[in-house]
């Protein structure tokens, strides 16, 4: 497929008046994320930044069904759904469960890991953007060692972040893939092809937050974009076991090249107090992990 | 012809299930839960029930499971006991809150700390204020009974409904128990229907966060906040008692079988003393009057079947010629007393019934309660009325209170 910015759906999906921050990432993803699924879809959303987007009953900017539910259960949520359409003999209406990475890599974890074990027929979004940041940017265990949060004010958080993708790899899934919202097109696509595979399919949004992690409201898809260019994140996605760089990742993988961290870390905020062991810490874990996807990609 | 077998609490739960088409079910095994959960995988599997049977990863998402399917249109049940249920609370309150009729057996057990697979009552008492509608069953035929009637109850008023049996007592024990007839139960219990549906025909948000005014929509008129919601939830438990009777009255009308409703009496008409109690101990308790009845004192027992909503009236009319009360029960409020005889307590405030209350915490973890036991603790309210003496008391039957134990 090219890449042509035309050929997405027009329908919008979320209507003006959401109740975002400015600038946020996760905004920007679930319009692309919703334009790619269309029609006929159902989702599952627990108390997080998505479930404040959705707005104050009875008003909501978003045109399609979402039941919302609780902090732990999102995939359950999504079991439940698929289990009573099925037994109701619905079996063309795509099932979504949305939650941030408070809720998917902490409290969320067993009931996500459960659903995909029983090959529960959904799409899983996590859209991590590092931190419990609906209720005022606490540390989760998606947040990198060195950023400031509420509850790690003083001494920033000591650990690393939780690779929660390999988790979910080792599901053996039929589809996996990150995404970002930086990048439209490629996370784009990847919602197209995910709607169209069966079982559990697991989708990782790498979603910038300005007011949480310290940076202007204009530069959320520059951030994202940096976050590609260093590494930090990786863009790629594996069908049936096939593991496959896309987009910037790619290209990036092609030639061989990728930005130091500190051109990312040293725009946010968040990372003001980081210390110099940390960061040659998270540099050498980040090339660490980049090798580790270069072999993958080699087979 | 009636179908008579002899089966287990557990078994009869799962065919009273089964005669009721549950579009999914969702399970976590636990004692003494475990065996009504297999039965009904066997159902499914074997093609004798067609419904979903989700097994999921803990009690959490068992609840969560049914709460998604019935919002999409589903019938659902789920089981549980003991700590599985205390597992559950957060979604025991999602699922009121939600109005959605999810029927679930309590299989009930004691609560750990320290770990008792055994038998009380405490793990469903605790869960009293979650919204749920709760009944308790005294034997088998009346758990089969009562979960066709469960589904009636939960689908006329949207809430939720608890069938809770004891656990080993009830759930292990076997007995005569008559199969409603499977056309006969299609009859008396018509298919679900969901308040809103959660479907791409009719997109909407459900269950978002709400402030706390009421709010216009976009076509200007004015919705419930979350106390309005709140406030109809109370409202229809207030309705609940007058459609629990009428499950209980129907349900006689076409099977020949009538369990009480609210509150079943037992040589109440012109019981002195009274005993009261909900599930298998006031069950117990009959055996019990009887055995006083022969002494020459006019004992009987008014059952508690629906602890909520609680039968405030019926509870009130079934004590009019008490001059004693004894209330066994199996879990308490800590720091206060056994949850029945506060609510009993004050059912009568505002009666002209002004009559002693013995408190009588019994069979905790599994402990035996024998009906002698329950004989001789309403033998001595008997002999303390006879003395004059008009205070309530409180005791643990059958349990060492020595004063080297207190603290």
């Amino acid at each position: 497929m090219q890449d042509n910015l035309f050929k997405i759906n027009e329908t919008e999906y979320i209507l003006p008046g959401s109740r975002a921050c400015q600038g946020c990432g996760l905004t920007l993803a679930y319009r692309h994320m919703l334009k790619a699924l269309r029609e006929n879809t159902v989702l599952t959303i627990p108390a997080s930044c998505l479930c404040v987007l959705h707005g104050l009953y009875p008003i909501t900017p978003v045109t399609v069904p979402c039941l919302n539910t609780t902090f732990a259960s999102t995939a359950a949520s999504a079991s439940g759904i698929a289990a009573g359409l099925r037994a109701l003999n619905k079996t063309d209406i795509t099932v979504v469960a949305m939650a941030g990475d408070g809720s998917t890599y902490d409290m969320g974890i067993q009931a996500l890991s459960g659903a995909a074990e029983r090959t529960t027929d959904f799409i899983y979004v996590c859209y991590d953007n590092e931190g419990y940041m609906n209720t005022g940017t606490q540390r989760s265990s998606a947040t990198p060692m060195g950023a400031i949060t509420t509850t790690t004010p003083i001494l920033t958080k000591e650990h690393s972040k939780k690779d929660f993708v390999r988790i979910m790899e080792a599901h053996d899934l039929p589809y996996l893939a990150t995404t970002s919202p930086a990048y439209p097109i490629d996370l784009y696509e990847k919602f197209v092809k995910a709607k169209r595979i069966k079982g559990t399919r697991y989708m990782h949004i790498y979603s910038p937050c300005p007011p949480g992690w310290m940076f202007p409201a204009k530069d959320t898809v520059r951030m994202g974009q940096l976050a590609v260019e260093t590494g930090i994140v990786v863009l790629f996605e594996i069908e049936d076991g096939k593991f496959r760089f896309t987009g910037r990742s790619k290209t990036m993988a092609e030639r061989g090249k990728k930005q130091p961290i500190i051109n990312y870390v040293g725009k946010q905020g968040r990372f003001r107090k980081m210390s110099i062991e940390q960061l040659n810490r998270l540099q050498a874990w980040v090339d660490s992990r980049w090798n580790d996807y270069l072999r993958k990609a080699e087979g | 012809m009636a179908d008579v077998r002899i089966l287990t609490g557990n078994e009869a739960a799962a065919l009273g299930v089964k005669l009721c088409r549950p579009n999914v079910v969702a399970a976590y095994p636990i004692t003494p839960q475990s065996q009504l959960a297999e039965i009904l995988s066997r159902y499914v599997e074997g093609g004798e029930m067609r419904a979903e049977y989700v097994r999921v990863e803990g009690e959490h998402s068992a609840l969560t499971v049914c709460i998604s399917a019935s919002t999409v249109g589903a019938r659902t049940f789920t089981a549980t006991s003991s700590n599985g249920l205390l597992y559950m609370h957060e979604q025991l309150h999602w699922a009121a809150g939600s109005r959605l009729p999810v029927v679930m057996c309590v299989v009930n057990r004691g609560v750990g700390a320290p770990w008792s697979i055994f038998n009380d009552q405490q793990d469903s008492l605790a869960q009293r204020d979650t919204g749920w509608i709760q009944l308790y069953c005294r034997d088998n035929q009346e758990i089969i009974d009562t979960i066709i009637q469960a589904y009636w109850i939960a689908e006329s008023l949207y809430i939720p409904v608890m069938v809770c049996y004891d656990g080993f007592v009830l759930s292990h024990t076997m007995m005569p128990v008559d199969i409603p007839d499977a056309e006969e139960v299609r009859g008396f219990l018509p298919p679900y229907k969901a308040h809103t549906l959660l479907t791409p025909e009719a997109p909407r948000t459900i269950n978002s966060v709400l402030f706390p005014w009421r709010r216009p929509n976009p076509e200007g008129v004015l919705c419930d906040g979350y106390m309005e919601m709140r406030y109809k939830l109370q409202a229809a438990m207030t309705r609940a008692h007058g459609v629990i009777q009428k499950a209980n009255d129907d349900f006689a009308g076409v099977f020949g079988r009538d369990h009480g409703g609210l509150v079943w009496k037992y040589r109440c008409e012109d019981a002195e003393l009274v005993f009261s109690g909900m599930g298998s101990i006031a069950n117990e308790a009959t055996v019990a009057a009887d055995l006083l009845r022969e002494e020459g004192i006019p004992a009987g027992v008014a059952g508690v079947r629906t602890y909520r909503p609680f039968p405030r009236e019926e509870a009130a009319e079934a004590l009019r010629s008490a001059k004693a009360l004894v209330v066994l029960q199996k879990g308490l409020s800590y720091g206060y007393e056994g949850c029945l005889t506060s609510d009993l307590k004050a059912a009568l405030y505002g009666t002209p019934l002004r009559i002693p209350v013995v408190d009588v915490v019994a069979g905790l973890g599994g402990r035996d309660v024998k009906a002698r036991e329950i004989a001789d603790a309403g033998r001595d309210a008997w002999k303390d009325l006879q003395a004059g003496k008009q205070g309530n008391r409180s005791l643990w039957l059958n349990c060492y209170t020595g004063e080297d134990h207190a603290g």
